[in-house]
């Protein structure tokens, strides 16, 4: 009889990682994009298990298989085609994000005179009003999770619905260090849809600017199948750089 | 049929304080930068610059010569945000049109079809449209009734762009994975002006679609090896990292004075090469 050692539990990376898969099941043949490590890694993992026909890119111009296989090209002009026609769910990060899913990347402080210039607000208004746009932020704290935005770049359901361009808008999930929130409320304001285990309610009370929707019995984020944890530790990261993104809880 | 080789600086010599310049490549990839550079030897100030921008914007925004930034971010890719950008933006150094990525693309066609502005699902309830309180508004004409944003023309005195290979009339190819906006800006423009690794005679066999611009739209052509650098030029030549990393750590004058201070880009590619010589 062969014995195996058990496996170790999951760390709370990669709670996330597949926190992050879940944001593209049932998307069907759309492009998974995303770019921090752990949100990759999310996309990939749907792909290798629940989520074949998702496609990847290289990050550059290619669409690749699992392995790195080409199998189509996406410049940036149809790149946004994608975005613009669809056929994308994109996990993007933010470095603020408010209770109604308005998200900036621009600047912090007064846009005309900033007191932290940023990227700019890149493809943000573009992606949120057409194709599903989830968020991935490794550190949830006050200063990420803010009760208003110095630059809306990625729209929120609020200012949607104020500019009247909610047709295609959705913003499918946010995945924090801390847990998972949707936006499932009636006025449609950030609610706590899992909290990973080890992690307290409080916990995210305390590191969340603005009041969270916080129902009367807040699921844990679900377990990774024994499967998920082997892809995820042998073939997608070995060399553990979620750990190095998400600190250990 | 006319030969339209130049000279990077003869470039800068057509070039005026005061214009609305486009700069083509993305980011930190297959930048015009010996045409930048030569842009920083001249006088010339006062410029608007539109930009997917990369160190075409912080070099120029760091020797104070834009006026106005038209971009949706500016990024040095492996180092995410442009330090010398940043510090312009911070210090209040120009105005800025910021525009979605989107916005942006349709600018760029709006401007290369002679419109007056293409209609964007983008930028409607963003920031984008309170930091830009000229942008209006138009409705479709059909019984959707979808309200987009009018993307103005991104309209361009000069564009300047930078390719894999090139002839003597303008035409120009792209080898690497993307071919980025390049044409576009050409086509945006009053003039513009090409320069490329390799002058070449003819494209042979090429593939057609790597023959991405028309000498219709090309006023004229420099040959610069390494001319992109230190951004990426695939497959020639990829990004200078260990340059790049010391363009974005060493204070501007020291940067400037080291590297910019020649008469001309052989005394840049140089300086550079003597920098690379001494980190071994």
């Amino acid at each position: 009889m062969i014995s195996r050692a058990p496996l170790p539990p999951p760390t709370r990376a990669e709670y996330c990682v597949v926190a992050c898969a879940e944001a593209w099941r049932g998307d069907g043949e759309v492009l998974a994009a995303a770019m921090a490590p752990v949100s990759s890694f999310g996309a990939r993992l749907a792909k290798r298990s629940f989520a074949p026909e998702l496609l990847l890119t290289d990050g550059e111009a290619m669409l690749v298989g699992l392995d790195g296989e080409v199998e189509g090209w996406l410049p940036y002009r149809r790149h946004l085609t994608m975005v613009t026609g669809g056929k994308r769910h994109v996990m993007m990060g933010a470095s603020q994000i408010d209770r109604h899913g308005n998200q900036n990347i621009s600047c912090i402080g007064d846009w005309s005179r900033p007191a932290r210039q940023l990227l700019g607000v890149r493809g943000a208004p573009v992606n949120t009003l057409n194709n599903p746009v989830s968020y991935w932020i490794p550190r949830h704290s006050p200063r990420v999770f803010v009760e208003r935005v110095d630059m809306v770049s990625g729209v929120g359901y609020d200012r949607a619905a104020a500019a009247g361009a909610t047709r295609f808008h959705r913003i499918p999930r946010v995945v924090s260090d801390l847990g998972v929130f949707d936006f499932e409320t009636p006025d449609r304001s950030m609610r706590l849809a899992s909290v990973h285990p080890g992690v307290t309610l409080e916990q995210v009370r305390q590191a969340t600017g603005f009041d969270l929707v916080i129902g009367d019995d807040v699921p844990y984020t679900r377990e990774p199948t024994a499967e998920e944890l082997r892809l995820i530790r042998e073939v997608i990261d070995p060399g553990g750089l979620r750990d190095r993104e998400v600190r250990a809880g | 049929m006319t030969d339209k080789t130049m000279t990077p600086d003869e470039v800068a010599g057509r070039l005026r304080s005061g214009m609305t310049i486009g700069i083509g490549g993305w980011g930190s990839r297959r930048k015009p930068m010996a045409l930048v550079r030569a842009l920083l030897r001249s006088e010339i100030t006062d410029l608007t610059v539109i930009s997917y921008g990369g160190p075409d914007v912080g070099l120029l925004a760091a020797a104070g010569r834009i006026r106005r930034l038209v971009a949706a971010f500016t990024t040095l890719d492996s180092i995410p945000l442009e330090p010398h950008f940043r510090a312009a933006r911070e210090r209040g150094a120009f105005e800025m049109t910021e525009l979605d990525e989107a916005m942006f693309m349709w600018g760029l066609h709006a401007a290369a079809n002679r419109l007056p502005f293409l209609p964007v699902r983008a930028g409607l309830g963003s920031d984008v449209m309170t930091v830009n309180p000229e942008l209006r508004t138009v409705t479709s004409p059909y019984e959707d009734g979808e309200t987009f944003v009018a993307v103005p023309a991104l309209r361009m005195d000069a564009a300047l762009v930078h390719l894999n290979r090139a002839d003597r009339l303008g035409n120009g190819q792209y080898l690497g994975p993307d071919p980025y906006f390049d044409d576009l800006f050409c086509e945006a423009a009053d003039t513009a002006y090409v320069s490329c690794e390799e002058l070449v005679d003819g494209f042979g066999d090429a593939a057609p679609q790597t023959l991405l611009v028309g000498r219709h739209s090309v006023t004229g052509v420099v040959e610069t090896p390494n001319g992109a650098h230190f951004t990426s030029c695939a497959p020639d030549h990829g990004r200078d990292e260990p340059f790049q990393k010391l363009y974005a750590t060493t204070p501007w004058p020291e940067f400037a004075e080291r590297f910019l201070s020649g008469k001309s880009e052989d005394d840049y590619q140089q300086a550079v090469r003597t920098w690379h010589e001494e980190q071994q």
